[in-house]
């Protein structure tokens, strides 16, 4: 971490008001997840995430069958797949069809994948309105932010905030009522909704055997976008792919009860094509943009490869005690917590962020809630060691290195090893103010050591005998 | 090479796997389907819906459903989806009922000031209070969507158990149509301070009603 990045965090510690927020949201989260799972109500919920997990294993290990099959069930209903390597074939995909089409407003559902391109940035330089129509992500575009939590996009703001954003950006008298607020928004994105263009939506699933997107959500935002504009694009990563659309009945049970507790989200949409024949509105033009922005380099790790099983629930970053503690904007990447630490160094590679894999107690938690069985902690310490060998490599990181090394050395020399050990008493407090140990010992507890040692202890109890 | 050959060829490499190669079989779908009393699932069906806040009538035959609607509808604008049903029970009559529709925009445009949309639903889901629409010349996305009431009637025959019983007797949907859409109660957000409200976006109210 460096200096700028502990001093957020620091930042966030000291702050009550969030700590209490992100704790209240994350806390509400995980006892609906619960009641959710519970024997009572889902008694196959292991079995399911077994049977997930199987699914999502076979998919990621068969990945260019099932999109292969994908794009030819997608054109036998009329839609188009467009294959896209990063961030920019994306845009110039969207932007090429935005001319041609004589477009100038997008409105935009929820999708992680198009945060992870800077998706609206990149077509604001190009005098396209892309709007975000998600009431968290709407609230966080007027701010310039990114979303906080996968699910709970605005967590970290207050209907103050709120209230000073809208009044700032759509000229209205502040108004700290949320009912209130969220009518606001809602008189707001509906002109947007009418006016459109185009609709971006993400996917949840991409349906292999049907050609089709499925979109969950609460609020109704995605199906406006979905259909009130004559053109819908779904962007998704290519890892989005599961085999059949029976496949649901085992991935939404899990979804919207690992995400916020609820059996099934609101509305889930099963998008397969442009309007048919004789049905009475929707899309004239259907896409599915696959991303691989990196995708594919995580699939050459047999191990690593699971962390594309992850379905984004969310349900790990509120069981993490460290995304509880620093919340989603310390972490470097739109996706945070758990996964976030575990997919962002294989993206960016491992020197970029190194002290993301050790962002973790290892406590496992996320893989014990994990509706998809992704063994976080096992990929954390993988990464972690891919960390200490690349800094090795580097030629960094050496005085870790030389610690252990002495460490080593010195727990196969007994002797010396006691020796030095009866004059830790005396030295052992200076430590943690001098030297290396310093940064070490601000985060952390030093023991006293006690005033006999164990061995002396031992021995003494064995003479008295 | 383009960028769906660079991006399968790297899937192959990375998965070390040929073109072409067919996968593993796959063991059979594995869904759940409640061997429970048929008669108890419209019961289950309005539990839950209200559960959600939304709000469940039943009546034994067609002609019931206009008199037990007289008081959600009175004096509001509403447009009807096309669904042969809804004539059945006599809603398409209604004066303050817009129906017919086979044009988008008008559609689109009576929908944006309508204070009630009424659609029928394919099917039902016991387990979670879901209405299940597809998209047809029958029934249009907007109405169920764009006014700020949506009213659901339909036969009891429609009720299914649950989710895997609506992929058993779809199991591929895009074979019907082009969009599906499951409506588990009314549109809700929790965006701001976790604080629930209902009917950002789509209807804040939402009321089914069973007949027979």
């Amino acid at each position: 971490m460096t200096g700028a990045q502990s001093e957020t965090v620091k930042q966030t510690l000291g702050d009550a008001r969030l700590q209490l927020a992100i704790y209240s949201a994350t806390n509400r989260l995980m006892t609906h997840r619960a009641g959710a799972i519970h024997q009572d109500r889902l008694p196959d919920y292991q079995q399911l995430r077994t049977e997930a997990n199987l699914l999502k294993k076979h998919t990621i290990d068969h990945l260019d069958y099932y999109l292969e099959l994908f794009e030819k069930n997608v054109a036998a209903h009329g839609g188009k797949v467009v294959y896209c390597s990063d961030s920019q074939e994306v845009a110039d995909f969207v932007l090429s069809l935005a001319r041609e089409r004589g477009a100038h407003l997008i409105v935009k559902s929820k999708s992680m994948t198009t945060e992870e391109i800077h998706f609206n940035e990149r077509l604001e330089k190009h005098q396209l309105e892309a709007v975000e129509t998600d009431l968290g992500e709407y609230i966080l575009q007027l701010a310039h932010q990114r979303p906080y939590h996968i699910v709970a996009p605005a967590l970290h703001l207050t209907r103050y905030d709120v209230a000073e954003i809208f009044r700032k950006n759509l000229g209205v008298e502040s108004e700290v009522v949320i009912e209130k607020q969220t009518a606001i928004a809602r008189v707001a994105l509906r002109e947007k909704f009418l006016k459109a263009d185009i609709g971006v939506t993400g996917a949840n699933f991409l349906v292999a055997d049907s050609g089709a997107v499925v979109v969950v959500e609460n609020e109704g935002n995605a199906r406006l976008t979905s259909s009130a504009p004559k053109i819908h694009i779904a962007v998704a990563g290519i890892e989005k792919l599961i085999p059949r659309a029976q496949d649901l009945g085992v991935f939404l049970t899990l979804l919207g009860r690992s995400a916020t507790g609820q059996p099934l989200t609101v509305y889930t949409s099963f998008l397969s094509g442009p309007r048919q024949s004789g049905e009475i509105d929707g899309p004239d033009e259907f896409y599915v943009v696959l991303l691989d922005n990196g995708r594919t380099k995580l699939l050459a790790d047999p191990e690593k490869r699971q962390s594309l099983y992850c379905i984004r629930c969310g349900a790990c970053l509120n069981h993490c005690p460290v995304y509880r503690k620093i919340g989603g904007h310390n972490y470097p990447w739109v996706y945070s917590g758990p996964i976030g630490a575990i997919i962002t160094p294989q993206f960016h590679g491992v020197l970029k962020d190194p002290w993301l894999p050790f962002a973790s107690s290892l406590c496992g938690a996320c893989a014990e809630v994990c509706p998809v069985k992704i063994d976080i902690p096992k990929l954390l310490l993988k990464l972690r060691s891919e960390v200490t060998e690349a800094k090795r490599r580097e030629g960094v990181g050496g005085v870790e290195r030389l610690a252990f090394q002495m460490w080593a050395w010195l727990m196969t020399h007994p002797r010396i090893y006691l020796a030095l050990a009866r004059m830790s008493g005396w030295f052992a407090p200076l430590l943690p103010k001098v030297g290396p140990l310093e940064k070490w010992a601000s985060q952390r507890e030093i023991p006293k050591p006690a005033k006999t040692s164990f061995h002396q202890w031992w021995r003494a109890r064995a003479e008295n005998k | 090479m383009n960028s769906r050959e660079q991006i399968l060829g790297n899937v192959r490499q990375a998965l070390k796997r040929a073109a072409g190669q067919i996968p593993t079989t796959l063991a059979a779908p594995r869904l759940r389907i409640p061997l429970s009393d048929r008669n108890l699932y419209t019961t289950l069906f309005g539990q839950n819906l209200e559960k959600l806040a939304g709000k469940c009538i039943f009546v034994r035959e067609p002609g019931e459903v206009v008199p037990a609607l007289a008081e959600l509808l009175q004096g509001k604008r509403a447009v009807a989806s096309n669904a042969p049903f809804l004539a059945t029970c006599g809603i398409t009559a209604l004066s303050e009922v817009e129906s017919g529709f086979t044009d988008r925009e008008q559609l689109r445009a009576a929908c944006a000031v309508a204070e009630v949309g009424i659609t029928s639903a394919d099917y039902a889901l016991a387990e979670t209070g879901t209405l299940v629409l597809l998209s047809s010349p029958q029934e249009a996305r907007m109405i169920s969507l764009l006014p700020p009431m949506h009213i659901a009637v339909f036969p009891r025959a429609r009720m299914l158990a649950n989710l895997d019983e609506l992929l058993a007797v779809l199991p591929n949907p895009a074979e019907q149509t082009s969009s599906m859409v499951l409506i588990t109660g009314p549109s809700r957000t929790a965006d701001i301070e976790q604080i629930l409200v209902r009917g950002v976006h789509g209807p804040g109210e939402i009321c089914a009603v069973i007949v027979g």
